[in-house]
């Protein structure tokens, strides 16, 4: 069993949801993010999503385009992404990393290489935003070769006849963007994530995470309650911002600040459990 | 993915009917509106370079497509579905033809530019006038087409994205004439170079936003046209100026261009009872070039040329030739050549030229390019500001920036053909809103 699968399937045995935080790689550098990433499982992260720096985010809103700006400034490539994932896999073997990007960087990589790369290194999904299923023969390949999830997206957008095509693509999980919109910006209420799910629920047994807007413990609660897992990216990202210095370099305040936001989201998350962990 | 040359030439005709064709203008002297309903009905062969692209958008099996957010896949599926009902339907063609010709103006003329013929000595040159139209581009050719869509769609808030501010200026208009809500995404730099644009846009009624993500220029503008459209799906047109994009927007947006080839294939018969022997035409995002090119692509005696920013020049690292020096990568929803590094991150492009000042290309030129069809070549800014003094003094017309790179590239070829060789340019904008440029360039205080 993958261990995407694994990690749900034994939340679910704990009747409860999956928190799902998110951190650009080389955010402000390499060092405070492959510590950042490498402390998550301990504040609570159940998986992991690390972005992957492109220089045109267009789903992107203003703080995960800053964010990527800081990563790519820093220096990060697709190599030294992997690299951090490998680093983190010394210390985790159970903890899933899902790599989220845009598809231009992995293509100049080369599919083929990057799905066998990424999966040596210890990721197990891949969520390339502007890579709808039409256009996705060139990484389901080799992503199926490699033991890498392909997450898809759906959105409040996906019609009922295209919901059917999108989902056969998918593996790992189903990310369900809440909102039409940018990351960040407006957040989706508990009801309209409780009419919307049932929607996909009939279309998959994959698990459904919730984001897009997902910021505060209780949003992450709801939606990890509603659907199966809560990510949450921007309102992490936002705060990894304010504690840099006016250069634009981490202090004391950074890894404490994400992480204590990332415990606080965690036991909202964790209080939704039927039996305790 | 590299190109695979050669693999894919001229490939099956797997879209309904492709667009067809040209104008049957042998011996017409009189020039009339082109007949698209007519058109619609001549069926491409199964052999024609006409026919691209496949079901899926893509051009050679390589270039175009669809990368969007799955956000966007329905809404532009559903465009692509409109956009073929409109196509096929006499009343849209019908009504796009009276606004081409009582508003924007056309046909445009096909003017022999004698002076500049008799100095260079060589090929006989003809300028395409798309500078006459309505608003001084070929812009509006194809947000005419684009705004009746939008309207037939039921949207009632446009977006669009501008680099020099003339596709913004295009949108804001029509959206004046309709009566529709207009937003403009412009890079922040763009906005302060572009001035007299920004404030006809404002005088339109348009809300022109400055975008200053990335460097403040027409990839960020595109990016943040993009979010906009994402966040406002239910009552929003986006309306791209380029024939670039996700399908259908290359070749829709090729398809409203076309008219200037048409009119320019029938004009020449006119004028010289055949075709040119080259057609020459500037390239950013390249839709004057795809339109002037694309009746002609079936005619293999007519060498096509696309001129691409060089900037600095083009091994200067300060260039827009995405051709010549990008490699194919995916950005803005479709698959092309780009300006990008060894990790696959875009670079900015440089060109005196806010309208060629875009790192990538459309993706049909790209095809174009991988078979050998077009040609790509590049002109550096200072050779454009040269062409576009001499444009002015030989013939009395004041070229766009863009527009004089093509003509640039005609000063070099023209000496080195026959005199009985025809040659016709693009000559996509005027240059008024250059103005301020050029005088910076020439030393000039205003």
């Amino acid at each position: 069993m993958s261990r995407i699968a694994a990690r749900f399937k034994a939340l679910a045995d704990q009747g409860r949801g999956a928190l799902i935080p998110y951190l650009e790689a080389y955010d402000p550098d390499r060092e405070t993010s492959l510590a950042l990433l490498k402390a998550m499982p301990a504040a609570g992260a159940d998986l992991i999503e690390i972005g992957m720096p492109f220089s045109d985010p267009s789903a992107d809103g203003p703080v995960i385009q800053a964010a990527a700006i800081r990563g790519l400034k820093a220096g990060a490539t697709l190599v030294g992404v992997l690299d951090m994932v490998s680093a983190f896999r010394e210390d985790d073997a159970t903890t899933p990393v899902i790599l989220m990007g845009y598809v231009n960087p992995v293509e100049s990589y080369g599919y083929e290489r990057f799905c066998t790369d990424a999966a040596a290194a210890g990721v197990d999904g891949l969520i390339l935003v502007d890579l709808p299923p039409e256009e996705a023969e060139v990484l389901e390949g080799p992503a199926a070769k490699a033991g890498l999830d392909i997450i898809r997206l759906v959105a409040p957008t996906t019609t009922a006849e295209r919901l059917g095509y999108v989902l056969s693509h998918a593996s790992g999980f189903v990310y369900y963007v809440s909102i039409t919109g940018i990351t960040g910006t407006r957040s989706a209420s508990a009801q309209d994530l409780r009419a919307a799910l049932p929607r996909l629920r009939a279309v998959t047994d994959l698990p459904i995470a919730i984001g897009f807007g997902v910021r505060t413990p209780e949003q992450a609660a709801e939606a990890a309650t509603i659907g199966d897992a809560a990510v949450v990216a921007s309102a992490l990202l936002a705060t990894l911002a304010e504690t840099l210095d006016d250069q634009g370099r981490a202090s004391e305040h950074t890894l404490p600040r994400v992480l204590s936001q990332i415990e606080d989201l965690a036991k909202a998350v964790r209080a939704t459990a039927r039996t305790p962990a | 993915m590299r190109p695979q040359q050669g693999m894919i030439p001229w490939g099956p005709n797997t879209t309904a009917g492709g667009r067809a064709g040209t104008q049957g203008g042998e011996g017409a002297v009189e020039l009339v509106m082109v007949n698209p309903t007519e058109q619609a009905a001549i069926p491409r062969g199964g052999n024609s370079l006409q026919s691209q692209p496949d079901g899926k958008g893509h051009f050679g099996g390589v270039h175009g497509g669809r990368f969007v957010a799955e956000t966007l896949m329905p809404l532009i599926l559903e465009l692509e579905a409109a956009y073929a009902k409109a196509k096929a339907d006499p009343a849209f063609q019908a009504e796009l033809a009276y606004y081409l010709k009582d508003y924007v103006g056309r046909p445009s003329p096909l003017w022999f530019a004698r002076r500049m013929t008799e100095k260079l000595g060589g090929a006989k040159i003809y300028l395409k006038r798309e500078e006459l139209n309505h608003t001084g581009s070929h812009k509006l050719n194809n947000v005419m087409g684009q705004i009746l869509l939008a309207r037939r769609m039921g949207r009632t808030r446009i977006v669009a994205e501008t680099g020099a501010g003339q596709h913004g200026v295009a949108t804001a208009t029509v959206c004046a004439l309709f009566g529709l809500k207009c937003v403009i995404y412009m890079g922040a730099t763009d906005v302060e170079r572009q001035k007299p644009n920004v404030f006809r846009m404002r005088l339109l009624g348009a809300e022109v936003v400055p975008v200053t993500s990335g460097a403040g220029t027409l990839k960020d503008a595109m990016n943040d046209a993009m979010r906009d459209w994402v966040a406002n799906v239910a009552d929003t047109y986006m309306l791209i100026g380029t024939v670039a994009g996700p399908h259908p927007y290359p070749a829709m947006v090729r398809d409203f261009q076309s008219v200037i080839g048409e009119e320019t294939k029938a004009q020449m018969q006119a004028a010289e009872g055949r075709l040119p022997d080259v057609v020459v035409a500037a390239i950013g995002g390249g839709s004057n070039a795809m339109g002037i090119f694309y009746p002609f692509l079936d005619d293999s005696s007519v060498r096509l040329i696309g001129v691409e920013a060089a900037g600095h020049g083009l091994d200067s690292g300060k260039t827009a030739a995405s051709i010549e020096r990008g490699r194919p990568g995916v950005l803005h929803g479709n698959r092309t050549y780009l300006l990008q590094n060894a990790d696959g991150q875009i670079e900015e492009a440089h060109s005196i030229s806010a309208g060629l000042d875009y790192p990538g290309v459309g993706p049909e030129h790209s095809w174009l390019h991988d078979i050998g069809r077009a040609e790509y070549v590049g002109i550096t800014d200072g050779e454009a500001l040269e062409a576009f003094t001499f444009c002015t003094e030989m013939e009395g017309i004041i070229p766009a920036l863009e527009s004089a790179h093509a003509i640039a590239h005609t000063v070099k070829i023209a000496p080195t053909l026959p005199k009985d060789a025809l040659i016709a340019v693009s000559l996509s904008g005027r240059g008024d809103k250059d103005i301020f440029t050029v005088a910076e360039h020439l030393g000039v205080t205003l």
